[in-house]
């Protein structure tokens, strides 16, 4: 129990997107990707992750965190971040 | 305020530097990992550590740099670091450590300090390899999504500890026992997100050479190692080997775990086992469990200058168990080949070193390769096993310097 509290306080603390993260491309989204996204993990896994993934394959990962990581984004969040991901990180035509 | 201390730690580094300064890079990253993952990696010493390859610091993924396989033994500090989930209890909070040892197939449920184990227990040691399954996904053609690691996502050391069947046996091993599932006390910085939880077979969990550890190169393991505890698995991927141990539970159920049931699978029959797993098999896909026969060449590094004088190659190979039999080294781009010298043999499960001189050269580009054979007669692939999550790759390494 105790490294679940732990957790919680830190969520409460914690800002979209930590100071030492680089940040990401500017463009439409972004907020809502550092807001969502970064709760759990730096945005240097999108960074990382670029730029070979075709958009079905961003929306699986972000699928992914929604039903396998239990991320509470709703559909509408969750379409916004995808869309995003695809446009600055996806692959190159 | 744990894991703020763990995060203050890990971003020493990056936060004491000037914005406007460039972050250091690499030395060397492979030219065959994706442009975004060349441009994210940076060079970074965490405490304890000396510099490795950050490719996250959120949850922490640090890879080691190829030149610290020229040693046959990856120091402490430089051993790689892999987390799935960012809440990572830090070494105040890791002082209370204990392990249960419980589950429907348990006798005697029991709790163990580590004075316990270090005086109710036999003490053994083993040379082993601990890789991470994704090791080289970032290698993958076409890439696939994950940590996009290059070739250091592994390293050898001598593991100091217990034996697991001991400890098993301490609490009694009823009959019908199927799985030892295994929780570190690390977690998800999400209550709803799986925890980080793996299981093994009960067979495997009878073998002398599974252990838990709680020494590393002499020396107690390192806070990101998996402080004060760690499975050793030899011959499986890393994704077994527990960190921060922190509960045993025997069962007669196959653990029912997102890490488990949907990650870390291979297509079924892809790789060889020798145990499968098969309390968690099912037709299509098979858990993750032994390594695949590979090898490293640390140096002379892709793209160096040398001499017309020669150089000498030199690396490490490794399989999931049964010992490297053979190292063949060309230096004409796979047209010959040569075997190399091997090192004393550390053990089945140890990295097998091996060098070998290339002898005077001509001028111009030198395309050097290397493959290695395991006592089982099992090869590198000579063609990429595609599978989905970017697992086993062990195409023989090729790298090209430049003779001048």
């Amino acid at each position: 129990m105790m490294y679940r509290t732990i957790a919680l306080t830190s969520l409460l603390l914690a800002s979209p997107a930590l100071a030492d993260d680089v940040p990401l491309k500017p463009g439409p989204g972004v907020e809502t990707v550092e807001a969502n996204c970064a709760a759990c993990h730096t945005t240097n896994y999108i960074r990382m992750n670029a730029p070979f993934l075709s958009p079905d394959t961003w929306k699986a990962e972000v699928t992914k965190m929604r039903v396998a990581f239990g991320s509470p984004i709703d559909d509408d969040v969750a379409k916004e971040i995808v869309a995003y991901l695809v446009a600055q990180y996806g692959a190159k035509p | 305020m744990h894991r703020r201390a763990v995060l203050a730690g890990l971003g020493a580094v990056a936060a004491s530097a000037p914005v406007a300064q460039a972050a250091q890079k690499p030395g060397w990253m492979s030219p065959l990992l994706p442009e975004g993952t060349r441009d994210a990696a940076t060079l970074v010493r965490l405490p304890g550590k000396q510099p490795l390859i950050e490719l996250t610091n959120r949850p922490p993924n640090y890879e080691t740099p190829i030149d610290a396989f020229s040693n046959v033994i990856t120091p402490n500090d430089r051993f790689f670091i892999r987390y799935h989930l960012g809440e990572i209890p830090d070494m105040d909070a890791l002082k209370n450590w204990s392990l249960t040892i419980g589950g429907d197939a348990a006798e005697r449920p029991l709790k163990l300090t580590m004075a316990d184990l270090k005086k109710d227990f036999a003490q053994t040691e083993i040379t082993a390899v601990c890789q991470c399954s994704g090791n080289q996904r970032g290698l993958f053609e076409p890439h696939v999504p994950g940590v996009e690691w290059g070739y250091g996502a592994m390293g050898n050391a001598v593991w100091r500890g217990v034996r697991l069947k001991d400890v098993l046996a301490k609490a009694g091993v009823k009959p019908g026992a199927l799985e030892i599932w295994m929780g570190g006390a690390d977690g998800p910085v999400m209550p709803a997100t799986p925890p980080f939880r793996k299981s093994l077979p009960v067979q495997l969990a009878q073998r002398d050479d599974v252990l838990l550890a709680f020494s590393m190169n002499g020396q107690p393991l390192p806070h990101l190692n998996g402080f004060p505890l760690r499975v050793i698995v030899p011959g499986w991927t890393g994704t077994y080997w527990i960190k921060h141990l922190t509960s045993l539970e025997i069962s007669t159920k196959p653990l029912p775990n997102f890490w488990i049931q949907k990650a870390y699978r291979v297509p079924a029959g892809m790789f060889p086992v020798d145990l499968p797993f098969t309390s968690q098999n099912d037709n299509a896909t098979w858990p993750i469990t032994e390594m695949v026969v590979n090898s490293v060449v640390a140096t002379p590094l892709d793209g160096a200058k040398v001499t017309r004088s020669g150089f000498t190659v030199r690396g490490v190979a490794w399989d999931r168990g049964h010992g490297i039999k053979t190292v063949e080294v060309s230096f004409d781009g796979g047209t010959s080949w040569k075997p190399a010298v091997l090192d004393k043999d550390l053990g089945k499960y140890a990295f097998r070193g091996f060098s070998l001189a290339s002898g005077a050269l001509p001028p111009g580009p030198c395309k050097v390769m290397a493959r290695a054979v395991s006592n089982a007669g099992e090869t590198q692939a000579t063609t990429l096993l595609r599978n989905p999550a970017g697992y086993h790759r062990n195409l023989p390494q090729t790298l090209t310097v430049s003779v001048a």
